[in-house]
């Protein structure tokens, strides 16, 4: 084992040269795992991005909702205080806590200005209601908030954030299987590369089993040089992929909707490990190439 | 140092050699001969585990070539020189490279001024830096030799080594061979040039095995 990987690794440029130079199996390597790392990145980044945006989602559903108060002015005071007492006495709810004023006009400044004059609109009064870990019947709050005060609305935002948490987890999922795609094509690509050029090079092949070279030899002379081209050109591609994701539009914080197709933080140097595995992934495809064509001759 | 046990062999076909028996003791020299098509070249092979006997026993330095794995063969033929009838080089890399190739896979690396010793042996002194399809048929054959000899082996198998040779350039290859012989190495060689051996009894001790009804048998004087 110690042997091979040192017949591995070693840069016996004569031993290089046995395999004589050739020139299709060489850049069809190379350009496969440039090409193929470089999709990497993305899945990458869209999988680590949809991930981010399932947790986000998956989170907020299970922490809040908002109770929305429409009435009359004077009508106002009274329904809020009534809802108050009915989440005060529903199971399943942690806390409830009505908006101040001045947190109403910081979350309106975004869309009107810091200037509202706030006491001049019928706004709606907000309460905010934190979700207790087992849960509440939200059925069965709605129908006693409309008998207590018929100006609330319960808002527990489900109905349109449910199918966003659904699809970010699927999109997350899709990347990975993607990722999966990317390195079986990759490593089904190489393969054909290497038996490609294990059919061209048949004589050198025979040549060196006469002169009594090892499989391991042998195999090692065309495993070098498939998996140093394999990492140069996911190495390339990697770069192109990560000046890929980098020049992406930045998106707009105040949305916070998408939180956008790109890493963060550490995760910029997830894309360096494709390289290595690239490799990897060239190494075991092309040994096993190798082997299996060795065993048929004598 | 390479022995024979009442061996058999077929393609698939017929038997084409059978109950073959025979000894090469160290130092010896043979000459395998028979008409062409009668197994000459399957014998060689045989002999250095390319093929492995349908019936019968093939010893190879005192190891039964049945319980070799792939790696024990590539051992023993660094062990045995061999000069094939149609000789195969890596036609990218220059003759030099091409002599020293069996040093070169198995990690050693030689004197170069042993392998330039050895090319102006076989009078290709100027030829180091030539590729093989540059040469003539004559060369070809020479550097097979040297490349056979360079990992200093016991036993020397060549196959038609003068095939294509004439005969002046014969006489050359077989004089190499009779120094090989008078340094210890044990030769055999395969060829149905009669006069060849006949030539070559002359200069040494050389015993003639002859093909014939698919059974190998040491032929007297009645070459
Ligand atoms: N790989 C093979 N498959 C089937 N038949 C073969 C093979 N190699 C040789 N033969 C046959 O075996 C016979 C002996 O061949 P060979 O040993 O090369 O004879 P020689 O070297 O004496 O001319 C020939 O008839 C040849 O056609
Ligand atoms: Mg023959």
């Amino acid at each position: 084992m110690i042997r091979r990987l040192r017949l591995l690794v070693t840069p016996d440029r004569q031993a290089d040269r046995v395999v004589p130079p050739s020139g299709h199996s060489a850049w069809l390597t190379g350009f496969t795992a440039g090409a193929m790392t470089f999709l990497a990145v993305f899945a990458l980044a869209l999988s680590l991005a949809s991930g981010r945006l399932a947790d986000r989602w998956a989170d907020a559903l299970a922490r809040t909702a908002t109770v929305r108060i429409s009435a009359p002015a004077e009508q106002m005071e009274i329904q809020t205080a009534a809802v108050l007492a009915v989440l005060s006495t529903t199971p399943g709810i942690a806390s409830a806590r009505a908006l101040t004023p001045d947190e109403q006009k910081a979350l309106l400044a975004p869309w009107f200005g810091p200037d509202l004059p706030l006491d001049a609109l019928p706004l709606p009064q907000l309460i905010e209601v934190t979700e207790a870990p087992e849960g509440y019947d939200g059925e069965g709050l709605r129908q006693r908030l409309m008998a207590e005060a018929p100006g609330a609305v319960l808002d527990d935002h489900s109905r349109w954030r449910r199918p966003l948490a659904t699809a970010a987890a699927r999109l997350n999922l899709l990347g990975g299987l993607s990722l999966l795609l990317i390195g079986a094509t990759m490593a089904a690509m190489i393969t054909l590369a290497a038996n490609a050029s294990l059919a061209a090079n048949a004589q050198v092949i025979r040549v060196l089993r006469i002169v009594g070279a090892q499989d391991d030899y042998i195999a090692a002379a065309f495993v070098r040089r498939f998996t140093l081209r394999a990492l140069a050109g996911s190495g390339i591609g990697a770069l192109a992929g990560l000046i890929g994701v980098a020049l992406l539009p930045p998106v707009d914080e105040a949305g916070g909707f998408l939180t956008g197709l790109g890493f963060q933080g550490a995760g910029w140097l997830l894309p360096l490990l494709l390289p290595p595995i690239a490799a990897a992934v060239a190494l075991l495809a092309t040994r096993a190439a190798a082997f299996r064509k060795l065993r048929e001759l004598p | 140092m390479i022995a024979f046990d009442n061996v058999a062999y077929n393609y698939g076909g017929g038997e084409l050699l059978s109950e073959v028996s025979l000894r090469l003791a160290p130092g010896s020299f043979h000459f395998l001969t028979g008409p062409s098509g009668a197994g000459k070249t399957t014998f060689l092979k045989l002999a250095y585990a390319e093929l492995l006997p349908t019936a019968g026993r093939v010893t190879i330095f005192d190891r039964e070539v049945r319980g070799l794995t792939r790696d024990d063969v590539a051992l023993t033929r660094r062990r045995i020189g061999v000069v094939h009838q149609d000789v195969q080089f890596l036609d990218h890399l220059p003759l030099a490279a091409n002599v020293a190739m069996p040093l070169m896979v198995s990690g050693r690396t030689g004197d170069p001024r042993d392998l330039t010793d050895l090319l102006q042996w076989v009078g290709l002194g100027q030829l180091g830096d030539a590729l093989p399809p540059q040469l003539s048929g004559g060369e070809r054959q020479r550097a097979a030799l040297a490349r056979a000899v360079i990992m200093g082996p016991d036993v020397i198998l060549a196959d038609e080594p003068t095939g294509n040779l004439d005969w002046e350039m014969s006489l050359r290859l077989l004089t190499l061979l009779v120094e090989l012989n008078k340094m210890g190495k044990t030769i055999l060689v395969a060829t149905h040039d009669l006069n060849l051996i006949r030539t070559a009894k002359n200069q040494v001790a050389a015993r003639v095995l002859r093909i014939r009804n698919r059974r190998i048998q040491l032929a007297g004087a009645d070459l």
